[in-house]
């Protein structure tokens, strides 16, 4: 294509093997309009530096592979364009808040302990045998929980929470956002099994509601609302209101 | 090299690894069942699927009609025992997911809604809007974590399988944060490592998408079948392939091309009314799509942009508030890149590589020829998409497949003796060794130059539409960047922790045995069949080609391809017909 431009892309590099402190190197990308960050990164990577490591894979942004500081802002990759940060230069590192693995790659395992501490799964009444078919669940029922159960788990929001930045142990907003998901949930009795991961020291109380969290949600979800809503729920179960009523 | 013991290795953390993971550990809860996977499992291509996933549900609709639509769609190269299990046991898997959480789109009144999807007689496709796939794959990830069993390995890369006499005896991996090898001893392992479309230029994969599955298979001694059957999606986004789901159809999209007409009809789809009806027009199977845009594309009828030509998916008739209801993800990719928004404009778009009909050959019980080397979703042939695909039958071919994949391994197990370690071991640090001078080459080309090589190959050659001598050039092509491949590819990268250029290296060598597979088994079937035309073998040829086509590894030289009988049992093979008269069809 003719209208090709070039813009400069300033990738954050750390190595543990062998750097001591991460520095800034600086690429020079020709770039056409329809081209992401993303894209942008997959050019470095192929014809100028073989070494410039970070992660990627659905380039459709539905995979959540590829969040990374963006201009000092969370964003996916691969829905970023490079149009839209021209002239430039544009300054990538790797999300706020984690620890580097390296270059643009965060470490995620903190993320996977959290998941398994909310219990993310239907907890029911009683198993009933798959012949009796599926649950009803009216598409009221559904929205109830909908939104909370779009989240990719590309971790922006943890990049953009200022409490995770203090305290790495707080669950979190998509880790709470999927507690709320399987809270609301008609099919799900799990409440008091969650409970204890909302109500600790690092569950809900630990969020300052600045809300960040849920501006930079590529999916819509709402974290903010999701958390706030569990310290009703985790007010309610302190004063032993919410085990009364049945866990919902 | 850190060496784990575990009964069950699943490799691969997509829709398939994570069924068998827990069908395995459903079966026999006290076994040790590693699941390693390149990526986070959420990360899993089974993320990007979109229209959904086949069950029989509705009333006029029967077992038998999801039996005929696979078996006509596949062009009679399915194996019918294969496809008869499989249409049994869709829906109970589709009731499993529900319990376990996916957020299946529903009827007023609560029960499960179905839609439509090309070449089916009857609504049958379960939905959750248009993120089918990511649902079920994130409803598979945190139903896992309830299994005390499966341990995941997350972010290890499989480079290499330990065979011994037969017998599938370890799995060699690299943790890809510190790069260290890892030897796991297993006594039985699931290969559930997705397609190989990234193979491929324009194609709507993923970027893991690379086919090292099958070709640590063909590797280690079993065999690719069908491999010439690549599905084309007929509705992608010209340059990135980003799919436009089947969906948007299923929901009542047409495709119309420069001149607005709706051409469909003119390739034996039609004629056009009533519209919508089942399997006519838009609701034709994907082969005969892409291959209509192929001709239209001939004579002139289509849009040119930038990345090539296209034609329009038109969804506005649908009205915004059933657009961003039903097909919210297309909607959003459409704007995000493509600058289009469906609600007002029509999608540009054109096919692109899609799906991997063919893959590790296994019988209806996911087995390989390798004793307790299991195989099952894209990665595998277990005989059921035949010469084409049916939409949605791949999202539910992960969960019957995978389940059956995980409690073979797992029953298997308690068969396996116990062989010595040391055995595996040496064998395990050979691998290791090979897959390490990867990082040493001191000169050679880079892997990008290779890799580009062989998608301009693959689209050049082995396209839509096949002849002997663009399939022969392919096949010489392919050939000469293996031996570029073996004489060296020069990293810029040489540490050991996260190195993704190395890994992009392994997994390019594997690539180009897959896509040698592929040519040459096209140039083999002299016929056309189903995704599989030849223009100079138009016909469907069943005295000689009513078979499957066989890939053993032929070494560092080309693959040897031969026949193996398809299973026949209640279908006779006849024509396959769209389009033609038929009542209007509701849409729900």
């Amino acid at each position: 294509m003719t209208d090709t431009r070039t813009i400069r892309i300033e990738a954050l590099r750390f190595n543990p093997e062998t750097d001591s402190e991460p520095r800034l190197q600086r690429y020079e990308v020709p770039f056409t309009p329809d081209m992401s960050v993303l894209q942008g990164l997959q050019y470095i990577k192929d014809h100028l530096d073989g070494s410039l490591t970070f992660r990627w894979s659905c380039r459709m942004a539905v995979c959540g592979s590829c969040g990374m500081m963006i201009n000092g802002r969370p964003h996916l990759s691969c829905e970023t364009f490079l149009r839209d940060l021209y002239p430039g230069p544009v300054r990538v590192e790797p999300l706020d808040h984690f620890p580097v693995q390296r270059d643009l790659a965060i470490d995620q395992a903190g993320f996977l302990d959290k998941l398994a501490a909310i219990k993310p799964y239907i907890v029911s009444a009683k198993e009933r045998p798959l012949s009796e078919g599926p649950s009803r669940q009216t598409p009221a029922q559904l929205d109830a929980y909908y939104q909370y159960s779009q989240c990719i788990n590309c971790l922006l929001c943890y990049a953009a929470c200022p409490q995770f930045g203090l305290n790495p142990d707080f669950i979190g907003p998509a880790a709470l956002s999927l507690l709320h998901r399987y809270n609301l949930d008609s099919r799900d009795i799990g409440w008091s099994v969650r409970a204890d991961a909302a109500n600790a020291d690092v569950g809900v109380w630990e969020c300052t509601v600045v809300g960040y969290c849920s501006e930079v949600c590529p999916k819509g979800v709402d974290p903010m609302h999701a958390v706030n809503e569990n310290k009703v729920n985790s007010a309610l179960d302190y004063l032993g209101v919410k085990r009364l009523l049945g866990g919902r | 090299m850190r060496i784990i013991s575990a009964d069950v290795v699943v490799i691969g953390g997509g829709g398939a690894g994570l069924r068998a993971a827990i069908a395995a550990a459903e079966a026999d809860p006290g076994l040790a069942i590693a699941l390693i996977s390149k990526v986070l499992p959420m990360r899993s291509h089974t993320v990007a699927a979109e229209g959904g996933s086949a069950g029989v549900v509705r009333d006029d609709d029967s077992l038998d009609n999801h039996f005929d639509d696979t078996v006509t769609g596949g062009e009679w190269l399915c194996d019918q025992d294969v496809v008869d299990y499989f249409v049994r046991h869709c829906t109970e898997e589709m009731v499993q997911l529900e319990r376990w959480g996916c957020p299946w789109s529903r009827k007023p009144d609560g029960s499960i809604n179905v839609r439509f999807f090309g070449g089916m007689k009857v609504q049958r496709t379960w939905f959750a809007a248009d993120k089918s796939g990511f649902h079920i794959l994130h409803t598979l990830f945190q139903t896992s974590y309830k299994y005390p069993a499966i341990t995941r390995y997350d972010e290890y890369f499989c480079a290499d399988l330990i065979v011994e006499d037969g017998r599938v005896r370890g799995v060699v991996a690299i943790e890809i944060a510190t790069g260290e090898m890892v030897l796991f001893h297993c006594k039985a392992a699931v290969l559930a490592t997705g397609g190989a479309g990234r193979v491929f230029r324009q194609n709507t994969n993923a970027g893991i998408v690379t086919g090292e599955g099958m070709g640590l298979a063909l590797r280690s001694g079993a065999v690719l079948r069908d491999m010439e059957f690549v599905q084309w999606h007929p509705t992608c986004l010209p340059g990135t392939g980003i799919l436009m789901s089947e969906a948007c159809r299923g929901e009542g999209a047409i495709l119309t091309n420069k001149n607005g007409d709706r051409y469909l009809q003119d390739y034996g789809l039609g004629p056009l009314d009533p519209w919508p009806r089942a399997k006519a027009m838009e609701l034709g199977p994907r082969d005969r799509l892409s291959q209509a845009f192929w001709h239209e594309d001939k004579k002139g009828n289509t849009i040119q942009t930038p990345h090539g030509s296209a034609v329009n998916l038109d969804l506005r008739h649908l009205g915004e508030k059933k657009i961003l209801e039903r097909l919210p993800l297309i909607t959003e990719a459409a704007r995000t890149f493509a600058g289009v928004d469906p609600v007002r404009e029509p999608i540009p778009v054109r096919p692109a590589v899609h799906y991997t009909m063919g893959g590790i050959a296994t019988n209806v019980h996911t087995e390989t020829s390798i004793s307790g080397l299991y195989a099952a979703g894209e990665c595998a042939s277990v005989g059921i998409h035949g010469a084409n695909r049916l939409g949605s039958n791949s999202l539910a071919e992960i969960v019957v497949f995978g389940k059956v994949a995980g409690e073979r391994a797992a029953h298997y197990v308690r068969s396996a003796r116990p062989v010595s370690p040391g055995r595996t071991e040496r064998q395990a640090e050979v691998s290791a060794a090979r897959v390490l001078r990867l990082l040493g080459n001191e000169r050679g080309e880079r892997l990008a130059e290779i890799r580009d090589a062989m998608m301009d190959a693959m689209e050049e050659g082995v396209g839509l539409y096949r002849t002997e001598s663009g399939l022969k050039a392919a096949c010489r092509t392919l050939a000469e960047l293996r031996a570029r491949y073996r004489r060296g590819i020069r990293l810029d990268d040489r540490n050991r922790a996260f190195n993704t250029e190395w890994l992009a290296a392994i997994e390019l060598g594997s690539m180009l045995e897959v896509a040698e597979a592929m040519a040459h088994a096209a140039l083999w079937r002299r016929e056309s069949r189903g995704a599989h035309q030849r223009l100079d073998a138009t016909a469907r040829d069943d005295r000689r080609f009513l078979v499957h086509s066989i890939a053993r590894s032929g070494g560092d030289g080309a693959p040897q391809i031969k026949s193996a009988p398809v299973t026949i049992t209640k279908s006779r093979p006849g024509s396959r017909v769209y389009g033609g008269a038929g009542t209007k069809a509701e849409l729900t």
